[in-house]
């Protein structure tokens, strides 16, 4: 190769790159009309591992490819969808009986059938499928068929929000048996029941639907929907104004920059997603329960509410949100610092050197662990150290990967965020029974406390809903009067989207949202602004 | 030549085999649990009893040595096994990616190769003049700045401000079907960004080896004899001065992959960027294999490439003697 022919390659690239900018002149891409169309395009922040249900997408519902037995409505109330009625509880809450849907089919147009519900779940449960999330259907014994139509759980206690669980998407046995369940092609190319199809998924990129046509419950209006990942905020706001998406998930400082958009609306979706401090139990300060309380009431939540939030939240006092039906009135703690001080004198903590108080030679000082680059939880860490030491108590903010963090949570204090909505046993019970004290991250503070675990257990067994919301008063009053967990806020999840459809609406989100939360869990019912 | 280039590959073999044992050992060093970052945010409520199932079923218990001769031998009968963090056989991961990395590296490559030379070339002209140091500093910024904050900027400008191109993204959002059209306008941001973040070597490289050539006594011989100053610097003083970039080109390789890594995730190009990014968080041992032979791979050939390159350019270079 001689210099000349470098100059002809060069050349020839050239030419390359300027007609690629040409085409890009003549067909300048992303400019969407914002009107309703038949089509919709959402940006959301994380993209799902996988697409089967078997190795735990979509176990909280909506998952748009697939149906569970039953779904959620707006309230959270639920309804059933594969199942053709709420299911028949026997045996003292150990007996759930499903009948099932008659007529309805699968995407490729095998009918479903009793056979592929049992497939799903014993899927789920058997050893070697990689599904983090089978824990969640411990209470399971067993799953049988009777006949093509009807579904029998026996489970190994009475559990009352069992129900709960069964939104879980339903795969085909025809489709999915017979493949690695871990790595098999049905993790990308998923056949469900639901209203969408998957047509394309560019990982990273985007994922694509159409319409399921013989969708039972009606075919959708809109009948394209893409969920394009992007995991910037900023690029995802961007995109929002530049035409290129319909709606898309916003951080509130971000949030702002629509409100003055006639063709945009903002929408807020309550949470159960809280943000809290756990207070080690085996940690010399933080297992003091004088120190616990007074902590307690020296964070002012309603300042982090203003100024972490934006007030795109609420203060929380436990992993029930205050406008919960299932929160205990009067559980509330005011921040109240003269009182944190004067538990803390009274206790034999004394202001000392600095302004950090001690007891017997034990400096009130503990370390407060974030999930580095997480920075909300990073505010809400920094604040609650700037509340504590108001009270005199030294709390050092250190992040670290959950790596660095989880061999420390014994005795370390962790920002941890979480919630479900659906059911208070859900949080409740994994955070604060004794019997799973620093099981994984289940009840990382360690939290033992025998009349609320007595309470946790009356409240999972019983099927009786006063005796359960008694139970859940106790838990809570439990909390506030021995908190092992400094909760701090509860976080709304905010959306903006084109003004083009009628009647959105949100459900009570759980912590994480992927693409079954946002004003698009019910994108199949939406139709277009007059 | 062919010697060499023959030479280089069979050299290539023990390297790839080092680098995948050190990857391996690196990653189980890590302070990283694959059995945690496979269950991801649900691990966050999964019980020790999961945690333990999934360790085992992952084989993540296992010595890495053990790991690492199990993948090396199903490797070398064409299988790469299965990619844990992403749920999919590797084979189909490199598959459906790698296509969209080259294109846009070869791209930006090429961009700022001729884009890069052609500006070194004129600033070496006249050193010191007003072009030249407008050239240079440009460089220099462009240099300091990082990759990402570059994707924003051109986001901001020409997709929001001037709506003249799309944002990110392969193809139009709405869309999905592939057409060549909507590639082309789709790369042209991160292909340029990602050709910006390169420039600055190559200018400042050419820049300099073109203005001491342009003091060489061949040159001055040859303005002497009365050639025309076009001859004189594209005939002589450019080939002499090409010299020093073209082993810059294959030096460029590693870098061009990180700025990859990065404009990709700007512009969510789907390309095999945000595959490395996951397999090396979630510790998933025969992705991060796979992925480091290629890009090992990538950089030998580079390195090759501008050896071959800089013997032809140079008659004076013996390839035997490299």
């Amino acid at each position: 190769m001689t210099a000349r022919s470098i100059r002809g390659v060069a050349a020839t690239a050239m030419a390359g790159v300027l007609a690629a900018g040409a085409v890009a002149c003549a067909a300048p891409g992303g400019g969407r009309e914002g009107g309703a169309g038949d089509s919709l395009v959402v940006g959301l922040a994380n993209e799902p591992e996988t697409l089967s249900p078997l190795l735990g997408y979509g176990k909280d519902g909506n998952s748009k490819i697939f149906d569970g037995l039953l779904r959620r409505d707006a309230g959270m109330k639920l309804r059933p969808a594969l199942a053709a009625e709420l299911p028949k509880v026997t045996d003292d809450g150990r007996t759930y009986t499903y009948k099932l849907r008659q007529g309805v089919k699968f995407s490729d147009g095998e009918p479903f059938t009793a056979r592929d519900v049992v497939f799903t779940y014993r899927t789920i449960l058997d050893e070697k499928t990689n599904n983090a999330a089978k824990g969640e259907l411990d209470a399971i014994d067993e799953v049988t068929a009777q006949g093509d139509d009807t579904v029998v759980f026996a489970l190994k206690y009475p559990y009352a929000p069992f129900a709960e669980r069964t939104v879980l998407p339903i795969a085909p046995e025809h489709a999915a048996k017979g493949q690695d369940v871990n790595t098999g092609s049905f993790n990308t190319a998923p056949i469900g029941t639901g209203p969408y199809v998957l047509t394309g998924w560019s990982k990273g990129e985007k994922l694509t639907f159409k319409a399921n046509p013989g969708y039972w419950g009606g075919e959708p209006k809109v009948k394209k929907l893409t969920m394009a990942i992007i995991k910037d905020d900023d690029v995802r706001a961007t995109r929002l104004r530049s035409g290129d998406l319909d709606g898309a998930v916003l951080p509130p400082n971000l949030v702002k920059g629509f409100k003055g958009d006639k063709d945009k609306v903002t929408l807020t979706a309550r949470t159960t997603d809280f943000r809290g401090v756990t207070l080690p139990t085996a940690g010399k300060v933080t297992g003091d329960p004088a120190v616990r309380r007074a902590l307690d009431l020296a964070v002012d939540r309603a300042a982090m509410v203003d100024k972490l939030l934006e007030g795109a939240g609420r203060a929380g006092y436990g992993p029930v949100p205050t406008d919960s039906e299932w929160f205990a009135e009067g559980t509330e703690r005011p921040h109240d610092l003269e009182k944190a001080q004067r538990l803390l004198d009274d206790a034999g903590w004394r202001p000392a050197a600095g302004g950090v108080r001690e007891k017997d030679g034990q400096r009130a000082s503990f370390t407060l662990w974030f999930p580095a680059g997480d920075k909300l939880r990073e505010e809400h860490a920094l604040a609650f150290a700037s509340d504590a030491k108001k009270a005199g108590i030294e709390v050092k903010v250190q992040s670290g990967t959950w790596e660095v963090i989880e061999p420390r949570m014994k005795d370390d204090a962790v920002l941890a965020g979480g919630g479900n909505p659906a059911d208070p046993d859900f949080d409740l019970y994994n955070l604060l029974h004794s019997s799973l004290a620093l099981d994984g991250f289940n009840n990382m503070a360690a939290y033992a406390s025998p009349d609320v675990d007595k309470a946790l257990e009356e409240g999972r067994r019983s099927g009786d809903k006063s005796a359960r919301k008694a139970a859940y008063d106790k838990v809570q009053q439990g909390l506030a009067d021995n908190p092992g967990y400094v909760f701090l806020t509860d976080v709304d999840h905010l959306y903006v989207v084109n003004d083009a459809w009628q009647d959105l609406t949100t459900q009570v989100e759980p912590h994480d949202h992927g693409l079954g939360a946002g004003p698009w869990w019910n994108v199949e019912d939406w139709q277009p602004a007059k | 030549m062919a010697r060499m280039a023959g030479r280089r590959l069979l050299a290539a073999v023990p390297l790839l085999a080092v680098v995948t044992f050190g990857v391996f050992a690196l990653a189980a060093a890590s302070p990283f649990d694959p059995a945690k970052a496979y269950a991801g945010t649900s691990g966050l409520s999964a019980g020790q009893d999961v945690l333990d199932r999934l360790r085992e079923n992952l084989g993540a218990d296992r010595p890495f040595v053990a790991r690492w001769w199990d993948w090396l031998t199903a490797a070398l009968t064409g299988d790469l096994g299965d990619s844990a963090s992403l749920r999919q056989p590797v084979t189909q991961v490199i598959g459906e990616r790698v296509g969209w990395s080259v294109l846009l590296g070869g791209v930006a490559f090429a961009l700022a190769v001729t884009v890069g030379t052609a500006l070194g070339v004129l600033a070496a002209r006249r050193r010191g003049g007003l072009l030249d140091r407008t050239v240079t500093s440009l460089a220099y910024v462009l240099e300091a700045a990082p990759p990402f904050w570059l994707g924003l900027l051109a986001v901001w400008g020409f997709a929001l401000k001037l709506d003249a191109l799309p944002a990110g993204g392969l193809t139009d959002t709405g869309s999905d079907v592939v057409t060549a059209g909507q590639v082309a306008s789709h790369l042209v941001l991160p292909a340029a960004v990602l050709a910006a973040t390169q420039l600055p070597w190559f200018v400042l490289y050419v820049r300099q080896g073109v203005g001491d050539a342009l003091t060489e006594d061949p040159v001055r011989g040859a303005r002497a004899r009365g050639l025309s100053e076009r001859t004189v610097l594209l005939h002589h003083a450019l080939r002499s001065g090409l010299l020093p970039v073209l082993t810059l080109l294959g030096s460029r390789v590693p870098e061009l992959i990180t700025g990859a890594l990065l404009v990709e995730t700007v512009f969510s190009w789907p390309g095999i960027a945000s595959a490395t990014v996951e397999a090396a968080t979630k510790v998933d041992f025969p992705l991060l294999a796979a992925l480091t032979v290629l890009a090992t791979a990538a950089v030998l050939v580079g390195n090759l490439l501008s050896d071959l390159l800089y013997g032809l350019a140079d008659p004076r270079v013996s390839h035997e003697e490299m």
